[in-house]
């Protein structure tokens, strides 16, 4: 008989076991050693029925398909643009893929994108070595132009977009803000108010740094109001 | 010649103080700061970030890079700064000793680099440096299969002592300096090296104590980072 050695959102740290015994099954965060069940970062342990995983409170980000990220043109090369998302590895935005428009063979790739250029791209495939393709077909996948771009850790996005994007429409519509958050921690900031841009970025900073805390949405209400 | 007390008056299997705290360097992704006795060693870990040059790039696995470096103002005479024979020797030992604890296949093509930094020297330094980075690795998130932690054992005269300090290092009837590390769920000795002489049955003597004084390292190492993420 399998034994759970853990509650529910307790904080565990890499080499913790979390389970003795096969009745449980290791999901992300942790790994499965013998008959035991091993985190193998700082998190806050889930169990779902059988399901043992840990949610992450600090870590680097993974591109995962169907990822929108935020991205800044890293290189140009004959074939398409190599993206810096934040991960180790440069992402691959192809040609193809880059606009509906048709784009010449000869043409000079920098008038669609140049060095620099911010954009909003979705992760169509990931490879194991690191490498991924991106995509900017889709609806709200564009360049961003004027506006600001602040880094957050990724381990704190789904906070920042809450539940079905509560957190999110929270901030957008209390500070006139435009607003994209990629799943790579990138954040892009624009309004025609620099005080509203000031503003969005200290509530944002300030989710980031209470994740964790019960009732973040309602202190987030009571701090725009 | 005969050691029956301690200098510092610890038990012969007692570690000295151990305070250790994560998160002291903001720009890096994790660090972490040791303290063992008069030992502080601190680390921080940058990463995963492009790895060049190019073939060093492994697509299988990524790479563990470590720096050990001690401040010119850590000890009591002025070291030179710089890296030195020494110090490339411990880099590398850091570096083994914390590999088998990282979990390499999650960010293949990229490096991992771990700056250990010691800003107080007194004896025991690679083992606190250990410590620290493996401390800061799990604060910058790093999948790991478990902590590393790493102690002195030796013999001081005919005595087997735990963590060492430098005036039991240079004593003058013979000591024998053992620093192990240790992946305290399974007991796995991921660093082992030996200055000096002992019997084949004094070394698994002192692995015991050692191994039981980095369960307790361990320990404090864990209440360091929950301490950090606790407030969240």
């Amino acid at each position: 008989m399998g034994k759970l050695l853990v509650k529910n959102k307790d904080l565990v740290v890499p080499g913790e076991v979390l389970v003795e015994g096969m009745d449980y099954v290791p999901g992300s965060g942790v790994f499965r050693e013998g008959e035991m069940i091993v985190a193998n970062s700082v998190g806050l342990v889930s169990v779902d029925n059988r399901l043992v995983k840990l949610i992450p409170l600090t870590g680097f980000y993974a591109p995962k398909k169907n990822d929108t990220v935020i991205g800044k043109v890293a290189n140009i090369n004959f074939n398409g643009w190599m993206i810096d998302i934040g991960h180790s590895n440069f992402a691959m935005l192809s040609l193809k893929e880059a606009t509906n428009e048709y784009i010449d063979k000869k043409a000079d790739l920098s008038k669609y994108y140049d060095f620099g250029d911010v954009v909003v791209a979705k992760i169509i495939s990931t490879t194991k070595d690191g490498t991924s393709d991106l995509t900017m077909k889709g609806p709200g996948l564009n360049k961003l132009v004027n506006g600001r771009v602040i880094e957050v850790a990724s381990t704190k996005v789904p906070r920042i977009i809450g539940k079905q994007g509560s957190m999110i429409t929270i901030i957008k519509t209390k500070t006139n803000c435009k607003v994209v958050v990629g799943q790579n921690g990138k954040v892009w900031i624009q309004s025609e108010n620099p005080e509203e841009e000031r503003k969005a970025i200290d509530i944002i900073r300030f989710i980031e740094k209470e994740s964790v805390k019960e009732g973040l949405t309602e202190k987030v209400e009571k701090l725009l109001k | 010649m005969s050691y029956t007390k301690r200098n510092d008056g610890r038990k012969f299997d007692e570690t000295r103080e151990i305070k250790a705290e994560v998160g002291v360097i903001k720009n890096a992704d994790g660090s972490a700061k040791f303290q063992i006795g008069k030992t502080i060693a601190i680390a921080a870990v940058y990463g995963p970030r492009n790895l060049y040059p190019k073939f060093l790039q492994n697509p299988e696995k990524g790479m563990l890079r470590c720096n050990y470096n001690m401040l010119s103002f850590s000890v009591d005479e002025r070291i030179r700064p710089g890296p030195s024979r020494r110090s490339k020797e411990i880099s590398l030992v850091t570096e083994r000793a914390l590999s088998p604890a990282v979990d390499l296949s999650t960010f293949t093509n990229a490096v991992v680099d771990v700056f250990v930094e010691i800003i107080q020297a007194d004896a025991g330094t690679r083992c606190a440096g250990i410590c620290a980075a493996s401390m800061a690795l799990a604060d910058a998130g790093i999948p790991m299969r478990d902590l590393v932690a790493a102690v002195s054992v030796g013999k001081v005269g005919d005595k087997l002592v735990v963590d060492l300090n430098k005036l039991e290092e240079d004593y003058e009837g013979g000591a024998t300096d053992v620093p192990i590390a240790v992946l305290p769920r399974n007991g796995e000795i991921s660093l082992l090296q030996m200055d000096g002489e002992m019997e084949v049955k004094e070394i698994k003597e002192a692995l015991e104590i050692g191994k039981k004084a980095c369960e307790k390292i361990a320990e404090i190492q864990r209440k360091a980072l929950k301490e950090k993420y606790k407030g969240d």
